[in-house]
């Protein structure tokens, strides 16, 4: 059913009784071409990419719990692609503009909404570090503004210019950059991968993988064997877990990163705001709530929660750069599970199992990456090529060298 | 205005009468009242407006679950939006507004979304708002967020403090109920140490706002006698207005004290609220439970609450909030709320009870087997619609209504370790399942023991059996009897056919609401949730998740447990964000540093920069400087002139020590260091494990089995860690020890042709530091100023003759002032970090703008100090094929064609024709500076294949600022290129 | 999280900077046949696993000792704290053995 609005004015006047299900419920058949596992958003933008972009058919999603429950569901919605790296930029801004045209692209409305991400500096060196990244960033074909402490001033009043022990002394703004709401980027890529005849199949986990002579036949699952062409696994959080039943080990670590929502409040932060003196970032959703987070636990974890100090740390970082958040309260937390690889950027890259795939180690920045990580996928399943701005992502990076090493940490995952 | 709903009675201080406004009105309450209980005591029903169709709302509840009578309390920076009026304290001068509404709460413009409900369905915004394309950023998203929130933030700085505190004990008990009670009078006489915490003002619970009796007293009695007692127990804390939000690992809980939020400000200096981490080794959860409301048309009309609400405003407030109140429910105890009611005189014209074997109630008509199916009432109840076990429907006029649907055991905190409840058939309400946090156990209503009788015992009980497992003997504290019936519930979620009937009130989530979900595939509770925000508003779903599973039961055919269930995530009510931060904002943010001689510096002028923690000086000012540059240009030319002071002492410095020093230091360094001889001082270069170049330093050796370390002030504490790392894990059997002496010695680079003759009046005469007994690279440790112990190393970082010269801390300050004493005659400039940085790009010398995380020794230019002659932190990956490519980065000098122009960092560097664009990247510009030695900008850079292009020609772009200039590669060592300056 | 520091007793988790994955105590022979791969795996692949986790913290506010803790990955319980160094001593020995 395609949304419009005659449409909704002909369900409103008539009770809504037209609506149809957004995706259906199906029972997986017994072998599919592609079988995607995994129904977050990169899986769901994978299947919905591999059908409309890429023509092909018999299509499952396999989802252990219900779509979009991981990480798509567990952010703080920020879209951006002010990246630095040759690896990374070029992907991240085919992204971003895929957000651009999502909407119009799946007909839901995912609320893409470009609020300007501002990356604040407060130093030198950090000015120095933002203008070769801006400067990265426009050759890139993305854009990137450097503003000065009076400029920032002039778009947030409120940030603390006057008692900081870091002070504020510019940013560098990405309008283009911006929220999305969340969830409704799975629902969306579910309800157009559905229209085009993608089986999502939801409460169905993957026990284990069918492999003979180096090949993957198919998967085991909770809701019995199904075979398939070809496996692509994107399930970020789980990706050891799922890969080491094809004896896989990664260079992979999973940790929790908490996220937070305050009360709603009527409009107070206009677009994005990250602190460059400590873990803090935050935006305002359209329904009032100021979403932020910061760091992760820094601890190995598969538990979707976190501790107490990092809580408090995040919300020292936020009042130390907004005083005002003082008498704003803290509503709800959150903690999604992450890949957290080894140079802090990600796979999208076969294994050494024919017809099995990879996509994850997103650390946390996979929300943004969900539109161009399911398209270059989807690539990669149909064509067996990476696709031009994914050719970095390769999983024996490490054994060649070319690590893709934003923050330049090294082989220290919670650091990234 | 007069309190027309007050009754007699109650828990309130007749005798302190305050004074209060709410949106410009002026009312008086007592001592004792709540913001709501003072409103309905002065007949206001209407506090609030809902979120999505601004419908006008009274309150609901009496206590944190509120989703409607939320208010902005206080104004300026103490603006606080969203407080519950339920749970406001009251206190005299109070200021009130409502919010979420324009231009008054009577008259709210955005109620006009009311009459579009129709449109504004769950999921609508999804289906809609997409065309045209470029409309939905500039016209219809910001007519929903100004429409969406709630109250509001001035954006005022918060004036008020907040304290953080860790508290440790035996046993925590949540909550003051019953269970709670006799928990802490079990575990109190049982020695044990106790903390119990309350969120409410008053201990007691529902104790204190029920009629019932406890033995031959009131219950609120047995709570007054009950917390005399445990005031007196000098290992029991009592810790009313105490919020427990979070349950986390290992026994920790998360609790705001609110300290001073019932004041009208803080005394001066006293925090408004206090973060407390409890570490506790049980913890009870005896939280209670949340009554239900029922889903019927029209619903959430000021004046329709919680039956159990009503009672406490009614038993602890002697406030009703009506003449005229109707009962609603599908149980037995919510009789009671007309008893109490009539007892006080307030009209009861009927109960309605949705069960055909109801009982009757005396002095008032039980309507059994029937149902509410519809209110009126613009701004407030004034009448029920009922429709009657024979089907007709029936009128009754009424201001308030006091509903029950029943109870749910308040288990938020069982679940932040996601537990998940489980179904008891019994009560038709979740309780407590597995997974429960450790050490976490569960009492009373909370557990699902619906009784007051069961809550004391189990109270009690489970006291008893948490403090048996930390070996303490307890025995159940004798408690009164209390007579109150079982529980008797027939389930009943909503009445049929509602068009409109209210799951969420906040959120504005209706059965309609549920259905269309169902309808959509929406079906799972995670789904419903977030397709409907349902449960996602301020209360989250306190008084409506349990109601919205029942109903999306009936629509699937399954059972509720089938269906699903939800879990909580901390906080269980929201926390103010200036408690989570405490006392670390502003200035406090991070803790500052301050080297010896900070104070010096100060009276000198010296302009500071954060370096890390650290407070540098940057520059040194002069009188009649008016640009940061020309201070700077003067320190550098001074400094190559004559001889300047840099206070170093934030580099980290590392004491080696012990037989195998020698070895460790070759193992942790790049390059070899068994070899150096003692006296003498090498500079190391640092990899990590993936062969990255990471830090940079020296290394002095001061004996055979003695080193002193320096790292940079940047990686201080994380070179430390990493050589304890490998100390601990990889050379567990060297004999060696380290401890980190950064803040043990204050170190002065003096450096220029003159720090010899400088140094020579300072450093005591029996030490000979002429060029031949102390030539580059010397290092030993010497006596100053009359036998003060210092250490010397001749070491230079400007390219300079120079030395350091450590002594301890205590002496840094008066160091700093004899070397500016004794210099004098040489004019001696003290220098900052930036004339530092100017010289060291000067001289070619890398620094954390160079060794960036992703630079290898190769890069750098040092690929020869890379050894292959023995094992080193990172040396076998180092030699990976990506990371050493024919064009890997190499670090250049560079310097522009046209001398006038400025180089700045962070620009790229292109080939001098071609397109600029990222295949014609070269590189990048790490580091930049004036040189007044040159008197020209020169930088550093990465250039790929850099070290074969001397002389080569890039253009420096920088589109970020709509730049670009020619620049010329050239060597590094822009001065003194041979070294001869530092060994003269 | 608490710490039952082997030497000090239990302490608060925030006084420890985590590192990660025991394993890196099992630094390979650089001079070993596939150096090259050997010093990959080690210093890049993680079994990462859900459940029981032998990891490594440092006690940097504290005495600075490097502990070997297990650790339950889905519930954090900790089953057990070794002192880095006790531990890497029983490796070398065992390397020596061979």
């Amino acid at each position: 059913m395609r949304y419009s609005a005659l449409r909704i004015l002909k369900e409103a006047l008539t009770g809504h009784k037209g609506w149809t299900p957004q995706w259906r419920d199906v029972a997986p058949a017994e072998a599919y071409d592609y079988v995607i596992v995994g129904g977050g958003g990169h899986g769901l933008a994978t299947a919905y990419y591999l059908a409309k972009e890429f023509g092909a058919a018999r299509i499952a999603v396999l989802e252990k719990g219900w779509i979009g429950g991981g990480n798509v569901g567990r952010n703080t919605t920020i879209i951006r692609s002010n990246y630095l790296l040759d690896g990374n930029e070029p992907f991240y801004e085919f992204s971003l503009k895929l957000w651009e045209n999502l909407e119009q692209d799946f007909n839901y409305n995912a609320m893409v909404s470009q609020r300007g991400i501002l990356n604040l500096v407060h130093s030198d060196a950090q000015r120095d570090a933002a203008r070769r990244r801006g400067n990265a960033m426009i050759l890139n074909g993305s854009d990137a503004e450097l503003l000065d402490t009076e400029a920032v001033r002039a778009m947030y009043p409120f940030l603390n210019f006057d008692d900081a022990r870091f002070p504020i002394r510019g940013g560098l703004l990405h309008r283009r950059g911006g929220t999305v709401r969340h969830d409704a980027v799975a629902w969306g890529y579910a309800r157009g991968a559905d229209m085009r005849g993608v089986d999502i199949i939801q409460n169905c986990e993957v026990t284990g993988f069918r492999i003979e002579n180096g090949a993957v036949r198919g998967v085991e699952t909770t809701r019995g064997y199904i075979g398939a062409g070809k496996v692509g696994v994107s399930v970020a959080g789980s990706s050891s877990r799922v890969m080491a039943m094809a004896g896989m080990r990664l260079p992979i670590e999973s940790h929790v990163l908490q996220a937070f929502v305050s009360e709603g409040l009527k409009p107070f932060i206009p677009g994005v705001i990250t602190y460059g003196a400590g873990h803090f970032y935050c935006s305002q959703s359209d329904k009032g709530g100021l979403v932020f987070g910061g760091d992760i636990d820094m601890y190995n974890t598969y538990a979707q929660r976190g501790n107490l100090p990092v809580v408090e740390d995040v919300v020292e970082s936020g009042i130390s750069l907004i005083p005002a958040l003082g008498r704003a309260r803290l509503l709800r937390s959150w903690g999604g599970l992450m890949d957290m690889s080894m140079d802090g950027s990600p796979f999208i890259d076969r294994t050494h199992i024919d017809g099995l795939y990879f996509n994850g180690g997103w650390c946390y920045g996979g929300f943004k990456a969900t539109p161009a990580s399911g398209y270059c996928f989807a690539h990669l399943l149909k064509t067996d090529r990476p696709h031009e701005v994914a050719t970095a992502y390769r999983l024996d990076r490490f054994k060649t060298g070319r690590m893709i090493d934003e923050k330049g940490q090294g082989a220290q995952p919670n650091l990234h | 205005m007069t309190q027309v709903n007050r009754l007699n009675g109650g828990l309130i201080d007749r005798s302190t009468s305050l004074n209060f406004r709410f949106d410009g009105k002026t009312y008086s309450g007592f001592q004792g009242d709540t913001l709501a209980s003072a409103l309905l005591a002065n007949g206001v029903r209407l506090m609030g407006r809902s979120f999505k169709y601004h419908r006008p709302r009274g309150v609901l509840t009496a206590g944190s679950e509120e989703p409607n009578a939320l208010v902005e309390l206080r104004s300026g920076g103490r603006q606080e939006p969203n407080t519950r009026a339920t749970v406001a304290e009251l206190y005299d001068g109070l200021d009130a507004s409502s919010q979420n509404r324009w231009p008054s709460l009577e008259r709210d413009f955005m109620a006009i979304n009311d009459r579009f409900s129709n449109f504004l369905t769950a999921g609508f915004y999804y289906k809609t708002f997409m065309w045209p394309k470029a409309f939905w950023e500039k016209l219809y998203e910001p007519i929903i967020r100004k429409a969406a929130g709630l109250g509001s933030l001035t954006g005022e700085d918060d004036p008020d403090l907040y304290d953080k505190g860790f508290l440790h004990c035996d046993l925590l008990i949540i909550g003051s109920g019953p269970a709670g009670l006799a928990a802490a009078l079990t575990a109190g006489r049982a020695g044990a140490q106790v903390i119990l915490a309350e969120e409410d003002f008053e201990l007691g619970g529902r104790l204190i706002a029920e009629s019932c009796t406890l033995a031959e007293n009131s219950g609120a009695d047995w709570v007054m006698q009950t917390q005399a007692e445990l005031a007196g127990m000098s290992n029991v804390r009592l810790m009313p207005r105490t919020t427990v939000f979070g349950a986390y690992d290992h026994g920790i809980y998360g609790a705001v004290e609110r300290n001073t939020d019932h004041l009208a400000e803080p005394a001066p200096g006293k925090p408004r609220q206090t973060l407390w981490r409890i570490y506790s080794k049980r913890a009870l959860i005896a939280t209670g439970a949340i009554e239900r409301p029922i889903a019927f048309e029209n619903n959430d009309r000021p004046g329709i609450m919680l039956a159990g609400a009503v009672r406490a405003y009614v038993n602890r407030w002697a406030t009703t909030p009506a003449q005229s109140v109707v009962v609603f429910a599908n149980n037995d105890d919510t009789h009671q709320t007309a008893r109490d009611l009539m007892a006080q005189g307030v009209k009861v014209p009927a109960i309605i009870d949705t069960r055909p074997d109801a009982p009757d109630v005396e002095g008032t008509e039980v309507l059994k087997g029937a149902e509410i199916i519809n209110t009126s009432g613009r701004l407030g109840l004034s009448a029920v619609r009922v429709r009657v076990a024979k089907g007709y429907t029936r009128d009754l006029f009424c201001e308030a209504l006091a509903m029950s649907g029943g109870w749910n055991p308040n288990l938020g905190l069982t679940c932040h370790q996601r537990g998940r409840p489980v179904w008891n058939a019994d009560i038709h309400a979740f309780v407590p399942g597995e997974g429960l946090p450790v050490g976490q156990i569960v009492a009373g209503a909370a557990k699902g023991e619906l009784t007051t009788d069961a809550a004391l015992r189990g109270g009690a009980a489970a006291a008893v059996s948490a403090l048996a497992d930390l070996g303490i003997t307890a025995t159940p504290a004798d408690l009164p009897a209390a007579q109150d019936a079982p529980v008797s519930l027939s389930p009943f979620w909503h009445v049929k056919d509602a068009k409109r009937a209210w799951l969420d009130f906040q959120n504005d989530v209706t059965v309609k609401d549920v259905k269309l979900a169902h309808q959509e595939n929406f079906t799972s509770v995670e789904h419903l949730k977030r397709y409907t925000t349902l449960g996602m508003a301020t209360d989250q779903g306190k008084t409506s998740n349990v109601g919205a599973l029942a109903v999306m039961a009936e629509l699937t055919g399954k059972s509720i447990p089938e269906t699903g269930t939800t879990i909580f995530r901390p906080p269980y009510t929201p926390v103010a964000m200036g408690a989570l931060a405490g006392r670390a904002t502003g200035k406090d943010f991070h803790p500052t540093r301050l080297t010896p001689s900070h104070k010096w510096a100060e009276d000198q002028g010296a302009v500071f920069v954060e370096v890390g923690n650290w407070m540098r000086a940057q520059w040194f000012p002069r009188k009649g400087e008016t640009h940061w540059r020309q201070s700077v240009d003067r320190e550098v030319l001074q400094t190559r002139n004559s001889v300047g002071v840099c206070d170093v002492t934030t580099l980290g410095k590392i004491d080696v020590q012990g037989a195998d020093a020698a070895d460790f230091l070759n193992f942790v360094y790049a390059n070899g260091f068994a070899k150096l001889p003692v006296g003498k001082v090498r500079y190391g270069l640092m990899l990590r494990e993936d062969g990255v170049a990471y830090d940079d330093g020296t290394a002095a050796r001061f004996a055979e089995d003695h080193f002193v370390v320096t790292t940079t002030t940047a990686n201080a504490v994380l070179v430390y860690r990493n050589m304890e790392f490998v100390r601990q894990c990889l050379c567990p059997n060297m004999d060696v020890q380290l401890i980190s002496t950064t803040e043990a010695w204050a170190q002065y680079a003096v450096a220029g042709p003159n720090s010899r003759k400088l140094l020579q009046k300072i450093v005591d005469p029996e030490f000979d530091i002429s060029n031949e007994a102390f030539p580059f690279m010397a290092c030993g440790e010497v006596t100053v100023c009359g036998g003060l112990r210092a250490r010397l190393f001749r070491i230079s970082f400007s390219g300079e003759l120079a030395y350091e010269i450590a002594v301890p801390t205590r002496y840094g300050d008066a160091m700093m002032r004899a070397l500016m004493e004794a210099g004098e005659e040489f004019d001696v400039v003290p220098y900052g970090t930036e004339a530092l940085g100017v010289m060291r790009i000067e001289k070619g010398h890398a620094t954390g703008n160079e060794i960036n995380g992703t630079t290898t020794a190769l890069n750098l230019g040092l690929g020869r100090m890379v050894s292959d002659k023995k094992d080193c932190i990172g040396n076998v990956l180092s030699r990976r094929e990506g990371m050493n490519a024919p064009d890997v980065l190499a670090l250049v000098g560079l310097k522009p064609v046209d001398a006038k122009d400025t180089l700045l960092a962070g620009g790229h560097l292109m080939n001098k024709t071609g397109p600029v664009d990222v295949a014609n990247d070269q590189g990048y510009v790490t580091s930049a500076a004036y040189s007044p030695t040159l008197q020209s900008s020169i930088a550093l850079g990465f250039v790929k294949g850099g070290f074969d292009r001397n002389g080569e020609q890039l253009r420096l772009v920088n589109p970020l600022e709509d730049k670009e200039i020619l620049v010329e590669i050239v060597s590094a060592h822009f001065v003194d290129p041979e070294g001869e300056r530092l060994r003269a | 999280m608490i710490i039952d520091h082997p030497l000090l007793g239990p302490r608060d988790a925030q006084e420890f900077t985590y590192l990660g994955d025991a394993s890196l105590i099992n630094r390979p022979d650089w001079q070993c046949e596939n150096a090259l791969s050997e010093f990959h795996d080690y210093l890049y692949l993680r079994d990462n696993p859900a459940g029981e986790h032998r990891e490594l913290w440092y006690h940097e506010q504290g005495d600075r000792s490097w502990l070997v803790v297990t650790r339950n990955t889905v519930t954090h319980e900790i089953l057990s704290v070794e002192l880095a160094h006790d531990v890497a001593k029983a490796v070398t020995a065992g390397r020596s053995a061979k």
